[in-house]
């Protein structure tokens, strides 16, 4: 009877080990099924290369390259504010903060985690939006780098927590073998335990950057959504997943626009999935 | 503590949906977001005189009010344009019937900042504007400043209409297209909100948004033509040249709570709330 009790557990436990997989395998093989029907009327080079993205015109034009560009600006803007703050706030948490200190800054990076999107967006909205119109001096505040800075919050706590982790996780003897030869706080700090935890910390970046592709609601209402290649930061830019948000509810279900936005989900994929796997990479790299 | 509160409230989940859901006097409305705050002020009077009713309103733009009609997950879709020719083929390719009902008319306003010195523009120029070929006020006699341009996502059917007889000057397959560099918002309000703050911005909706906070521009048909601003009685005689009827589409005839909501759409009282909602009334 514990002996049929035991197996019937294990068997469960490992159905639902596998469901994750068995759902993405799943996930992917449906977004691939309807996004490769795209290419009945578009070859792939002109829909990733494409320059115009006018979907529901007669003929439709569905070149995604102002798309991507957008996505990888936002990106790369976000990941340009968003670490070398996320590293900074993570040693100081790890390393320097006073216990009381380090409760309360934990709790907060916990509380921003928690924020929903829609909600910085609309903050982003109404305060950032306007201070970047002024600041900069721009026709308009709707830009890659409003977006930029709200998702770099969004990208932040994920940062914190798992750079803290590695942080941590750094044999406490190495400390004390920097301490014994002399060396100061901070150049245990910059010269010892950041080295040891690089992987774990280039890790964390991977999996804040991986948020920031996925986010939708908040660049769909601070980036301005036009589908143009961006010059700089500081125009307006369309990204992957606000295209798929703001158009899924038009598309006809079986048109080529329809078949068009899941493959713009399978580059996203693809693009999530490269992201994942480099940090897994790093993560590992440890073992 | 808080697990028993979650229990509880799952608890009256449980109970409380099926319910919902049997209530055979529900009515769906989904569509045009011009036509939300409309459809909204509608539902609210009607439930008021039919407590046993329950009217839900949503927008998303009137193509999704038409592939929600089109899915059967709507009961009536609102909506700021007409059908398409393929929209109704695929609508009676799933047993579908779709019957068109206007039940208003609606300005499409044109809008600045306040600050904004131009008021007066052409059909001409506004197409000019939007496509992209005047890019700074100055040439439209306006400030050297660069000029933004809103516009609504590709759902919207304000944004079809704007397209289709403003830059395309009602040749619907032409080949004009907004301009690459246009902003393309997801709501009303958000290009409302946007005209407010930003002085260089232009943006066009359905007269029901105007407010104080923004300008109305007067709209020419050519040069020779007199400036008319967006009211209603410009709108009814015809003279302002960017107007639009406002459609119901409902799935076969109204039968049961539609065809009562739809006959009290239709009444004096609906017209009333028509006016009331800065649109023009059919009756």
């Amino acid at each position: 009877m514990r002996k049929l009790k035991e197996f019937v557990i294990e068997k469960l436990i490992l159905i639902c080990g596998l469901a994750s997989i068995f759902f993405v395998v799943l996930i992917f093989l449906f977004l691939t099924k309807e996004g490769l029907s795209v290419f009945g009327s578009v070859t792939p080079l002109n829909f990733l290369l494409g320059k115009s993205w006018y979907p529901i015109s007669m003929p439709a034009q569905l070149g995604i390259l102002p798309l991507i560009f957008g996505t990888l600006m936002v990106t790369l803007g976000a990941a340009i504010i968003s670490i070398p703050i996320g590293v900074a706030c993570a040693v100081y948490i790890a390393e320097i903060a006073p216990l009381k200190i380090k409760e309360i800054l934990k709790a907060g990076i916990e509380l921003l985690a928690a924020i929903p999107s829609v909600v910085l967006g609309f903050i982003g909205m109404v305060t950032l939006v306007p201070w970047v119109k002024s600041t900069f001096n721009l026709p308009t505040g709707l830009t890659a780098l409003s977006g930029s800075i709200i998702l770099a919050f969004m990208a932040m706590p994920t940062i914190v927590s798992v750079a803290e982790d590695a942080l941590y996780s750094v044999p406490k003897s190495y400390k004390e073998g920097a301490y014994a030869l002399g060396a100061t706080h901070w150049q245990t700090i910059y010269r010892v335990l950041l080295p040891a935890a690089s992987s774990g910390i280039v890790a964390a970046i991977m999996l804040g950057i991986g948020r920031v592709i996925g986010e939708t609601m908040a660049v769909m209402m601070i980036t301005g959504n036009a589908a143009v290649i961006p010059q700089s930061i500081l125009v307006p830019v369309r990204t992957l997943t606000a295209t798929i948000a703001a158009e899924m509810g038009e598309a006809v279900v079986g048109s080529e626009h329809y078949f068009a936005l899941f493959a713009i989900g399978v580059v996203l994929f693809i693009m999530s999935f490269i992201v994942n796997v480099t940090a897994d990479l790093f993560l590992h790299k440890r073992d | 503590m808080f697990k028993k509160t979650l229990f509880v409230l799952i608890g009256l989940l449980v109970v409380v949906s099926p319910v919902a859901a049997k209530n055979s006097n529900s009515i769906q409305i989904k569509g045009s977001d011009t036509m939300v705050n409309l459809g909204q002020a509608w539902a609210e009077r009607y439930m008021e005189e039919n407590p046993g009713d329950f009217v839900a309103v949503t927008g998303g733009g009137s193509g999704t009010g038409i592939a929600a009609l089109i899915n059967s997950t709507c009961d009536i879709a609102e909506c700021s344009r007409s059908m398409k020719k393929e929209e109704i083929k695929l609508a009676e390719s799933k047993g579908v019937e779709p019957v068109e009902h206007i039940v208003g008319l609606d300005g499409i306003a044109v809008v600045v900042n306040p600050k904004n010195p131009v008021s007066n523009l052409t059909v001409d120029q506004l197409r000019a504007i939007f496509m992209g070929a005047i890019k700074n006020w100055k040439e439209v006699g306006g400030e050297d400043k660069i000029i933004v341009l809103l516009s609504r996502e590709v759902n919207s059917g304000t944004h079809v209409f704007f397209k289709e007889h403003i830059l395309r000057r009602g040749n619907e397959k032409g080949p004009e297209e907004f301009a690459p560099g246009a902003l393309l918002m997801s709501s009303s309000q958000a290009i409302a909100d946007e005209v407010a703050q930003n002085q260089n911005a232009i943006g066009y909706y359905g007269m029901g948004y105007i407010s104080p906070k923004q300008k109305v521009i007067s709209v020419a048909k050519d040069d020779n033509s007199e400036y008319v601003a967006p009211t209603t009685e410009g709108v009814v005689k015809g003279r302002y040249p960017i107007s639009r009827p406002l459609y119901l589409y409902l799935n076969g005839q109204a039968q049961g709570a539609v065809k009562k909501f739809l006959d009290f759409v239709f009444s004096k009282e609906g017209q009333e709330i028509v006016v009331k909602t800065d649109f023009v009334p059919v009756k």
